[in-house]
């Protein structure tokens, strides 16, 4: 595996976009942009998984797993028997 | 939902601030970067009023981490306006928002108990717009009135931004310059500080300085030559990053059997040599995947494959590693 990061969970139906440009506006890694009165997932491959655009889609139009890319808390939560990982930092 | 009635006061308490940053400011500031009492200084969830604010002023949110609130303030520098500070427990906006803390539920609480509604005319919240994994804008209205506009990323941006009311996309955009890289590594290094010190002492009782220096040189590899060589080290992976640079700072102690031990026969200076290539990599490309957190871009689907991918590769070579160390101890 070459690169780890290629994928992700990030999942967008653009039949469903009301053209609101939230998910523009959130996204810290510029995923989408808006052509026209469509958002268009232009960089599917900088999603970080934050969950920004899915909390902030009216319309249901994306679905992503969000959670933190941490491995420290992916670890503590394995070896403390947790299912789910939560960040420990402040 | 749920509001303490006796939080809500009969009239709105509003706290003066200023964009001013005191010597003690400063001071408290300096220690958070080196990791030192960052849990100490909370701001108090509640309004607070900077300048002059109107009716019509601005309401800006933040969390209650100290440096938060205190980059938002500095930022709105001679600009009147009121400050919404959630209790995030003391945490900053980003984090608290993957938590949830600086969430939907407790902005529209925080409104409720600090009667904005009786302070401002207007009904709109400017949020930091790294607060958006925590919040639903369209729940936020729905549940308190308030539209939420998300503001730029950072808050310096805040002035340029208030003009227009619109972010450009330099604005929206998450970095991870040298800069910041280099402001993560004191707090890398304070927190393997203590396993760093333990697993030094211990090696040097039982292998001498050169195997306690091995085990310094790579975890500070990984946590000061990684981040600030992260974007240059070739490969995408952090597990793959570590193991490389970890091989570079290992080929010295490689070397040293060689060099010190001239009288040695060939397979112990080869053995020792090996234990330094196989242990020191290991922990530097464990080091270095733990850095993930600290980035700001890693997602948790690509962090698990590399996890799954790659830490049995460190246990082997780790283990293999210190079974020679052990090895050689008897033979020798």
């Amino acid at each position: 595996m070459l690169n780890a990061y290629l994928e992700n969970t990030l999942v967008y139906d653009p039949a469903l976009c009301n053209g609101c440009g939230m998910c523009v506006d959130v996204c810290p890694h510029a995923a989408f942009e808006m052509e026209g009165r469509l958002a268009v997932l232009v960089r599917p491959q900088t999603c970080m998984e934050c969950g920004a655009c899915q909390l902030n889609c009216v319309t249901d139009a994306i679905r992503v797993e969000s959670g933190v890319g941490c491995a420290t808390a992916m670890i503590t939560a394995a070896l403390r028997g947790q299912k789910e990982a939560e960040c420990s930092c402040s | 939902m749920t509001v303490d009635p006796e939080s809500i006061t009969s009239v709105p308490m509003i706290f003066p601030i200023t964009s001013h940053l005191t010597a003690a400011d400063r001071r408290d500031h300096f220690l958070a970067h080196l990791g030192l009492r960052r849990e100490e200084h909370r701001v108090g969830p509640g309004l607070y009023a900077l300048g002059n604010p109107t009716t019509e002023s601005p309401v800006f949110v933040s969390a209650n981490y100290f440096l938060s609130f205190d980059s938002l303030r500095t930022a709105l520098s001679g600009i009147d306006g009121y400050i919404l500070v959630l209790d995030t427990k003391g945490i900053n906006v980003w984090c608290a928002a993957g938590k949830g803390t600086f969430g939907t539920d407790e902005i529209v609480n925080r409104v409720m108990a600090t009667r904005l509604k009786e302070v401002v005319k207007h009904r709109k919240l400017i949020l930091p717009q790294l607060g958006a994994p925590g919040v639903a804008a369209h729940e936020v209205k729905k549940k308190s009135g308030f539209w939420v506009e998300y503001g730029p990323v950072r808050a310096a941006d805040l002035p340029e931004y208030l003009k227009t009311c619109t972010a450009t996309p330099e604005m929206r955009k998450v970095n991870f310059s040298l800069r910041d890289r280099l402001v993560l590594v004191p707090v890398e290094v304070g927190q393997s500080l203590l396993p760093m010190l333990a697993a030094a002492v211990i090696l040097y009782f039982v292998g001498g300085w050169i195997s306690s220096l091995a085990a310094v040189i790579a975890i500070l590899t990984g946590n000061v030559l990684f981040p600030i060589l992260l974007p240059w080290i070739p490969t995408h992976n952090f597990s793959t990053k570590g193991f490389l640079l970890g091989i570079l700072t290992a080929i010295p102690f490689a070397l040293s059997p060689f060099i010190r031990h001239p009288d040695w026969s060939w397979y112990h200076q080869l053995g020792q040599a090996l234990e330094f290539l196989l242990a020191m990599p290991a922990v530097t490309a464990f080091v270095a995947l733990n850095f993930t957190g600290s980035t700001t871009f890693t997602s948790r689907s690509g962090v698990k494959r590399e996890m799954f991918a790659y830490i049995p590769a460190m246990a082997w070579t780790f283990g293999t590693g210190i079974l020679l160390a052990i090895v050689f101890i008897f033979v020798h």
